[in-house]
């Protein structure tokens, strides 16, 4: 049996919400979070970044696995955040859990799917046998322009999977792919924020791959959405997921547990991950989970997962995602929010 | 801080390893060369542990530049589980928060980029529990 052996996420304790953000730009808050059907959303404190919320991600994974760290033979962090244009966010991490030097490390890139593009490299690297166990992290510290759409959204937070043969609290039912080349959303080498073509972003973009992905891996396995317990789609905003899900066939409740966007916002590629690990969380023994990213660019990976007996003994272990999303939040106004982001020029 | 010496730090600042004194059982965080309580040469690694509580603390209201947008923020001396004590910031919260025998953990965060160009620190800071 080839899954998931340990999970954990991470995600800062500052908020902000949509309310202060519309309010800054003129906006009406309450036409802004019934359109986008977010509330508030996560912002990485000033110290925080893609690589420090990896760390605390795979400290929360390692505490659920009882495995050594120097056991984990390879790592991958995706991130369209990795703090430096070149040096690996990885080998920052792997150092910190203390698992180098015999370690395969790759930084993935792939817009909000980087993420799920990692679990899908350690779970081939478990499957090739040429590894114990992989790591995988999915982390970001979003960008959005001020005032954009985008800005109500971008937040930040991550989840690690460790993959392995022994020990599994979820088993890799099925993989599938889906890619094309679709210029939705990019962020061009030394641009600031990203820019996004509008509602391009959805029909052609989004959907296509959601529910290209979601219907190939569906056929594939010869699965029906009445056959899962739970399903995650990646969550750009509030409404996008649920839209995606019930043109599936699934239903409200089957979403629920996974769509943390609404309080979390898209933390791109630590976006489906988190919600996945938020329906570990919650999960028992014998559920299938369906779990669809989705990147600009673009593309899609979907896996099902099946739940094991294991799970019961190891989710305690670590903080869950509801208790991190509820433990006394730090709420930031606009001006506290675009200096820890960064977004006032400032002298040298 | 020039990167060579960064680097070599790494081992304490991002995994708090310590020398055990094989002699007299000490522990030297940062790790010494020569043990300070009995001179012994012959040491082990040891990591420490991620809890601990505040001995004392104060609050940084004029900052070095490289903090200066975080203020007011807290230094604390924290005693951690074996005993040792270390100098850290405590983030997350606000001075008020924080009191002598509060229980901290620590965590893994930026310490400062060198500039826009150069690398950026990473180490360890202390959260309340």
């Amino acid at each position: 049996m080839i899954g998931i052996v340990g999970y954990g996420s991470y995600l800062p304790r500052f908020r902000i919400r949509a309310d202060d953000i519309a309010r800054q730009w003129g906006r009406d808050p309450e036409t802004v979070k019934r359109g986008l059907l977010l509330k508030e959303k996560t912002v990485p404190g000033p110290d925080e970044d893609t690589i420090t919320i990896s760390v605390e991600a795979a400290r929360n994974a390692l505490k659920r696995a009882d495995i050594e760290p120097g056991e984990i033979g390879s790592l991958y962090i995706g991130s369209e955040s990795h703090p430096y244009a070149v040096k690996p966010s990885g080998t920052v991490v792997a150092e910190v859990l203390g698992i180098t030097p015999e370690v395969h490390i790759a930084d993935y890139e792939f817009a909000c799917k980087a993420g799920t593009e990692a679990m899908f490299v350690a779970y081939s690297q478990v499957k090739a046998e040429l590894v114990k166990y992989a790591m995988a992290i999915g982390a970001d510290t979003s960008q959005g322009a001020p005032g954009d759409a985008l800005e109500f959204s971008a937040s930040a937070g991550g989840s690690a999977f460790i993959f392995g043969r022994e020990k599994v609290i979820a088993e890799v039912i099925d993989t599938y792919s889906y890619a094309t080349d679709t210029a939705d959303f990019w962020r061009r080498e030394g641009a600031f924020y990203p820019l996004h073509g509008g509602r391009f972003t959805g029909a052609p973009a989004y959907f296509k791959h959601i529910l290209g992905a979601g219907r190939a891996i569906l056929k594939k396995s010869n699965l029906k959405p009445e056959d899962f317990k739970y399903a995650v789609f990646h969550m750009p905003n509030g409404k996008f997921p649920l839209s995606a899900g019930k043109r599936l066939g699934f239903k409200r409740e089957q979403l629920e547990p996974g769509w943390i966007v609404p309080t979390m916002g898209n933390t791109y590629s630590g976006s489906s991950p988190t919600g996945f690990s938020a329906t570990l969380d919650i999960a028992k023994p014998g559920d299938l989970i369906l779990l669809v990213s989705f990147g600009s660019g673009a593309g899609s990976d979907a896996f099902i997962f099946k739940v094991t007996e294991r799970i019961e003994q190891v989710r305690d272990r670590a903080q869950k995602v509801q208790e991190m999303l509820s433990r006394e939040p730090i709420y930031l106004d606009y001006g506290q929010y675009a200096k820890f982001r960064g977004k006032i020029i400032m002298n040298e | 801080m020039p990167t060579p010496r960064y680097t070599r730090e790494i081992p304490q600042r991002y995994r708090l390893e310590a020398n055990k004194c094989k002699n007299c059982g000490r522990i030297s965080f940062p790790p010494r060369q020569i043990c300070p309580h009995c001179g012994g040469r012959n040491f082990e690694r040891t990591r420490l542990s991620d809890q601990g509580k505040i001995v004392t603390f104060t609050t940084i209201r004029v900052a070095p530049t490289q903090y200066s947008s975080q203020v007011p923020y807290s230094i604390a001396i924290v005693e951690l589980n074996e005993g040792v004590r270390i100098t850290t910031q405590v983030v997350d919260c606000k001075p008020e928060d924080l009191g002598v025998g509060k229980p901290v953990k620590i965590v893994f965060r930026k310490m400062y980029p060198e500039g826009k160009t150069g690398i950026i620190c990473y180490g360890y800071k202390a959260v309340l529990v």
